[in-house]
């Protein structure tokens, strides 16, 4: 399986198939930029908003941001298909050991709950997830569930196709002990300067901070973010 | 000028550097034969460097500054998975005055510097004066667009010349094109945020110094095929300035 988080294509034998335009012959593809940042009582996430056919923008708005569980999140990249298959799976299997639990349920359950999908069905699927969310026991936590199906637990996290060209900002950025309002602007800057350069990546920025009290969602819509003077 | 043909190229585009080509030249005939015929004895091949084409994955960039540029590099130079380098200067020297900065394939892209060198020495000799930075980029271009199926190297050419100041010409894939600033090569990519959200228009020369380095330095964290040490050039109106700045001196970010 493709090793990069980019738009992919797949082309079937029939590529040259006359009666249906090209667009609706390649892969539906979130290619994309995710992000997750924890804080001292929580998590703040974000996502662009471009899902793309080859190149054409399915859907221009999308929300990759999909909520897991009351205090969990996940933020999808790869595959459209394969990661709402795969987010509704978790889904299902997170809010039934929760039951059994009578309890709301570990961020490292859910995010275990993904690696385990992802991993034994590595060859089939193209998903790289970033799960994040607050629980009791140990506050806000962001895991990373990459294509091949590791997970490794990060104070900040990116993915999606967009994400290579907005490491070298979270690397010099990001501090730890930052406050919720501090990672929602890190997040949007970071968001930005990557839908600036990612084609596959674009549209509005998603955020979402997720805390003890519960869920706060913000959309910044395109001509509200932020601009950097550059060639 | 003889260019040999390149049998396959898996080149991807969007990518900031042409590092990402995977294309392994043969090895030359004798070995080939000699693996050939003993694969079934001998349990160790021969090295994988031998046989991988050598490129220089690499992160480069330039800058301009009221009164002239710096240029950037690090210093790895892969073949394969093996470093087959890690202190190259990058930074090629084309006229007193004007460097160029290589980056993709190693070969193309040394064989392309020199060939402007010496392109470059006739010429200033023919008009009497300091070549211009946008000749040397022209001679860089020409060159990479005439050739552009066998050659993989993107080179960005900078420096300082009277009628200008300091230019910046990016010549990727054979166009032409000035920029306050430009990053090149395959670690590139990771850095395209931070330039974009650091680079302040008229920033002195300190500071692009300072800017040069710490792009770099986040970049080699990040890139496999970058790392080593840090090659800096500094050109203005009074010539280049080459400065080194080793692994444990380079500026530290957020570890995780």
């Amino acid at each position: 399986m493709a090793a990069y988080m980019s738009a992919s294509r797949l082309e079937h034998a029939f590529s040259t198939n006359d009666f249906v335009p090209e667009w609706a012959q390649e892969e539906v593809s979130t290619g994309t930029t995710i992000m997750a940042v924890e804080f001292n009582g929580g998590v703040v996430i974000g996502a662009d908003s471009r899902t793309t056919t080859g190149a054409y923008i399915a859907n221009r708005v999308t929300d990759k941001l999909t909520p897991i569980h009351d205090h969990i999140f996940c933020c999808r990249s790869g595959s459209a298909a394969d990661t709402q298959a795969v987010a509704d799976a978790v889904t299902y299997q997170l809010g039934f050991h929760s039951i059994e639990l009578d309890e709301p349920p570990l961020v490292e359950t859910a995010a275990n709950l993904f690696k385990q999908m992802c991993y034994r069905y590595r060859e089939e699927l193209m998903a790289g997830i970033i799960v994040a969310g607050w629980d009791k026991r140990k506050g806000g936590q962001v895991y990373t569930v990459p294509m091949g199906g590791m997970i490794v637990r990060q104070p900040v996290s990116v993915g999606g196709s967009g994400s290579s060209y907005i490491y070298g900002f979270m690397d010099s950025n990001y501090k730890p002990g930052m406050t919720k309002e501090e990672c929602l602007h890190f997040c949007t800057q970071a968001l930005a300067l990557a839908m600036e350069r990612d084609g596959s990546s674009g549209g509005v920025a998603r955020l979402a901070a997720i805390t003890e009290e519960g869920l706060e969602r913000r959309v910044v819509l395109g001509n509200q973010l932020p601009k950097f003077s550059n060639a | 000028m003889s260019i040999h043909d390149f049998k396959e190229s898996n080149f991807i585009p969007g990518n900031g550097g042409l590092d990402r080509k995977v294309s392994t030249r043969p090895a030359t005939s004798l070995s080939c034969a000699k693996r050939k015929c003993f694969k079934m004895l001998d349990e160790s091949p021969e090295p994988g460097w031998l046989s991988e084409e050598v490129k220089t994955g690499t992160t480069i960039i330039a800058i301009e500054f009221d009164g002239g540029v710096v240029l950037g590099s690090d210093s790895r130079v892969s073949a394969g998975e093996t470093v087959v380098n890690r202190v190259m200067n990058k930074l090629s020297l084309l006229h007193d005055k004007i460097y160029c900065a290589l980056s993709g394939s190693a070969a193309d892209a040394q064989t392309i510097a020199e060939m402007v060198n010496y392109q470059l020495d006739v010429h200033s000799i023919e008009v009497g004066e300091d070549p211009q930075v946008r000749s040397a980029a022209t001679l860089v271009k020409n060159i990479s667009y005439k050739y552009k199926e066998e050659l993989s190297a993107h080179l960005i050419v900078a420096g300082w010349d009277k009628r200008g100041g300091g230019q910046v010409y990016v010549t990727l894939n054979g166009l032409l094109s000035r920029q306050p600033f430009a990053v090149g090569g395959s670690g590139s990519s990771y850095v395209y945020g931070f330039v974009d959200a650091e680079y302040r228009k008229a920033m002195s020369k300190e500071d692009c110094q300072q800017f040069v380095v710490n792009t770099l330095s986040l970049a080699m964290s990040r890139d496999g095929s970058s790392g080593g040490v840090a090659y800096l050039v500094t050109i203005d109106k009074k010539g280049a300035e080459e400065k080194c700045i080793l692994g444990n001196e380079l500026p530290t970010f957020y570890d995780q």
